[in-house]
């Protein structure tokens, strides 16, 4: 039977030879170890609730659980098991309280920011006591550039939840428009008062930390606070990312090699060690320019672009296509407003010498008075 | 001791497309041919997900090995082929399951399902129903790539749109299809020389007419452009009336009498303009053997293959296309012709030379095409 090999071009490679493996023994596949004691409560509260699909307790805990997963590995199949588990709730006029938070926090992983700020818009209106409703809302108009708003999501967190976490956010936010030097101070002051902060939220200040002391140029503080970060042993695809950005940029490739091979299955975490690979010029780096190719082209074949900002910085140093990798960082422009989605069009402008593209994120950064030096230096280095 | 040998080995096969495997949101490679009343298909489903619905790691040691997946290929066809219905008009379908492979894709191993399905009723649209691990993974797609008459056709299959209609063919545009036609009639007129020949030989006396014996030019354009229109609209008329009737099935000739026809009927209109015997008229003899040329255009349009659906497009479109190809030599040909009709070199040299020579050409074809004899092979 000859079936075509094609679903449009540029995907072939999708497509090996099948075959029939030659001894029983052969291993196909590795799952997460099934002994894995997390992995084990999963399918036992998965066994339970295949036995009451209705009951909103065990499907919120099992959902909670598998959308976490999706955050901390990177890995979207959690996240659809858990827009599954949540079925019979999802498309009622009005869901669930809980329903709606993890709705926005599933939306907002598959880049739908409007339905993810509606869905929290309706849970504050319902009950404006709700943190995780506010930190949500916060984090995603942080996404978008909307830091002021950010900023104003972050202020009832003071009254709602734990200082650490209120600080964070406000912070985060602040330091983006105008205070970076006094939400730094203020953050780490807040962190050093409260050892006895939950791991999590250590983690989630620790990154933010770092990555505020990255834009002011401090890069000895930035290193110690990834540095403590990671020494909390909580897996987290961000802060692997982050980090191996930050010794990119201070030309120390062999580290990021030695900080990623452990795990390439998130797409962001394979383009970092591609691009300290070209750094070293290593003779891996041919396969995982070809890996990240075929990892982008079957998020295409799904008709989902989630990655752009990855995308657009693969295309740009490991394709070495300016004028395309330009593009792409325009469209991810128009969806998410971060400093390092500035930073991806800004050199995709000045490779692609097309001056008059990155001209609206230099009107950008005007108005929000972006404190960020790499961002700076890319500016200088314009015409 | 021995299982860990037999780690060892299946890691030195396979550690290289695991160490860089990706994250990505769980997708299935559905592609499809239908073809002679069947539809024949390929699944590519990947292990994780057939593992999370129907528990493949038998022992429980986090590894898919190929003898774990081999043993429950029926427990995975019959789940896979559950899920996934087809029908034609209201008639459910039988899916068989085939031979189980295993392929890679960017975030590991798939389980390669093939599989057969039988529509008693292929003649009506073909639908299928995708609704493979959407009970569990909401984010699940079915990326399908379907085959037929040459065609692919694609969908992203969702849980807010399981299902796919299948285009029949001749349904896919009709518009496009007109056009295709077209342009294959167009095609033909252009790459069939005898249809050409047969046509100038029929024009170059167009703007002369016999008198006392000898082709004298024309005085005004007016006769010479109606003759034309005459002469064409004949040969049209013709050669669309035996068309059509050979592909509706009503007439049907052998092809190598149909082509030694064509190629009497182009010698005969070469010879014609060396010794006329019709002095008016000669409409008649266009139509007398447009009615032959339709019969070989009849067979390259069979031959291109027609959608048994509907005729009438294809045919008026291929019709069209024809009749755009010979306007298109006519308009190039009256001006030049009827400015160049006092001169030596028209009268002369193109009429009788080219008359000449169009008729040793058609000689050729009609003994090769008769006798089959490849004296082509000698000139050439």
């Amino acid at each position: 039977m000859a079936l075509p090999l094609l679903l449009g071009t540029g995907r072939v490679a999708l497509y090996a030879e099948p075959f029939i493996p030659s001894s029983d023994d052969q291993v196909l596949e590795r799952l997460r170890a099934p002994s894995d004691p997390q992995m084990r409560k999963l399918s036992r509260l998965r066994r339970t609730l295949a036995q009451e699909p209705h009951n909103l307790p065990l499907a919120l805990e099992l959902a909670r659980q598998y959308s976490e997963l999706g955050r901390s590995e990177a890995d979207p199949r959690y996240d659809g098991y858990a827009m599954a588990v949540l079925r019979p709730w999802w498309n009622k006029p009005s869901p669930p309280l809980e329903v709606l938070v993890l709705r926005a926090t599933l939306r907002q992983r598959r880049h739908d920011f409007d339905g993810a700020l509606s869905d929290l818009a309706q849970v504050i209106a319902r009950q404006p006591n709700h943190p995780q409703a506010w930190l949500s809302q916060a984090v995603i108009l942080q996404v978008r550039g909307d830091h002021e708003a950010a900023r104003r999501s972050c202020l009832p967190l003071l009254r709602q939840t734990s200082a650490l976490i209120a600080t964070t956010c406000v912070a985060s936010a602040a330091s983006l428009s105008g205070q970076a030097k006094d939400s730094y101070q203020m953050l780490r002051t807040v962190l050093e008062e409260r050892p006895s902060a939950t791991a999590q939220e250590q983690l989630w200040a620790l990154t933010v930390l770092a990555e505020m002391a990255v834009r002011l140029g401090h890069t000895q503080a930035a290193e110690a606070h990834f540095r403590k970060a990671l020494s909390l042993n909580l897996r987290d695809t961000y802060l692997l990312g982050a980090f191996a950005d930050f010794l990119l940029d201070e030309g120390r490739p062999e580290e990021v090699e030695a900080l990623l091979k452990a795990d390439l299955r998130p797409d962001g975490l394979l383009l970092r060690l591609a691009l300290a690979e070209q750094q070293l010029t290593s003779s891996q780096l041919a396969s995982h320019v070809q890996n990240l190719r075929a990892r982008f082209a079957a998020n295409q074949m799904r008709g989902e672009r989630l990655h752009l900002r990855d995308e657009a910085r693969f295309t740009l140093h490991l394709l070495g296509q300016p004028e395309k990798a330009l593009q792409l960082a325009q469209r991810n422009w128009a969806v998410q407003k971060e400093p390092w989605d500035a930073r991806v069009l800004l050199e995709a402008a000045l490779e692609a010498h097309d001056s008059p593209a990155a001209q609206p994120v230099l009107d950008w950064l005007q108005s929000t008075r972006l404190e960020d030096q790499r961002l700076q230096d890319l500016i200088a280095a314009f015409p | 001791m021995k299982r860990g040998i037999a780690y060892l080995i299946p890691c030195l096969l396979l550690c290289a497309p695991a160490a860089v495997l990706a994250h990505k949101p769980s997708d299935s490679y559905l592609r499809l041919v239908i073809q002679d009343q069947r539809i024949h298909g390929q699944w590519d489903i990947a292990l994780r997900d057939l593992d999370y619905a129907l528990g493949l790691d038998k022992n429980n040691d986090g590894l898919i090995t190929w003898g774990e997946l081999r043993t429950r290929h029926e427990a995975i066809a019959a789940y896979a082929l559950g899920h996934l219905q087809f029908s034609a008009g209201e008639v459910f379908c039988a899916s068989r399951p085939g031979e189980q492979l295993v392929d890679y894709h960017s975030d590991g191993a798939y389980g390669v399902l093939r599989f057969s399905v039988n529509c008693p009723a292929v003649s009506e649209p073909i639908e299928l129903r995708y609704g493979l691990f959407f009970e569990f993974d909401s984010l699940h797609r079915g990326l399908l790539s379907l085959e037929y008459q040459g065609r692919i056709q694609t969908a992203v299959l969702s849980p807010e749109q399981p299902t796919f209609r299948v285009a029949p063919p001749s349904a896919l545009s009709p518009w496009r299809e007109f056009l295709q036609f077209g342009r294959e009639g167009v095609w033909h007129i252009w790459i069939g020389y005898d249809h050409i020949l047969f046509l100038l030989s029929l024009l170059l006396p167009a703007v002369l007419c016999w008198k006392r014996g000898r082709w004298q030019a024309v005085t005004t354009f007016r006769p010479a452009f109606w003759e034309v229109v005459k002469i064409v609209t004949a040969f049209t008329l013709a050669h669309s009336l035996t068309l059509s009737l050979a592909v509706l099935g009503m007439v049907s000739s052998p092809s190598r009498w149909v082509e030694s026809a064509i190629a009497a009927s182009v010698l005969v209109a070469a010879l014609h303009n060396l010794y006329p015997f019709i002095h008016h008229r000669l409409w008649l003899v266009a139509f007398a053997f447009g009615l032959v040329h339709g019969l070989g255009f009849a067979t390259i349009l069979l031959d291109l293959g027609l959608p048994g659906a509907s005729l009438w497009l294809p045919l008026a479109g291929f019709n069209l296309g024809v009749e755009f190809g010979q306007l298109a030599i006519v308009s190039a040909f009256l001006p030049l012709a009827f400015m160049a009709r006092y001169t030596w070199l028209y009268q002369r040299l193109i009429m009788k030379g080219g008359s000449v020579l169009i008729a040793l050409v058609a000689s050729i074809w009609l003994l090769e095409r008769s006798l089959e004899l490849e004296l082509e092979s000698w000139f050439g």
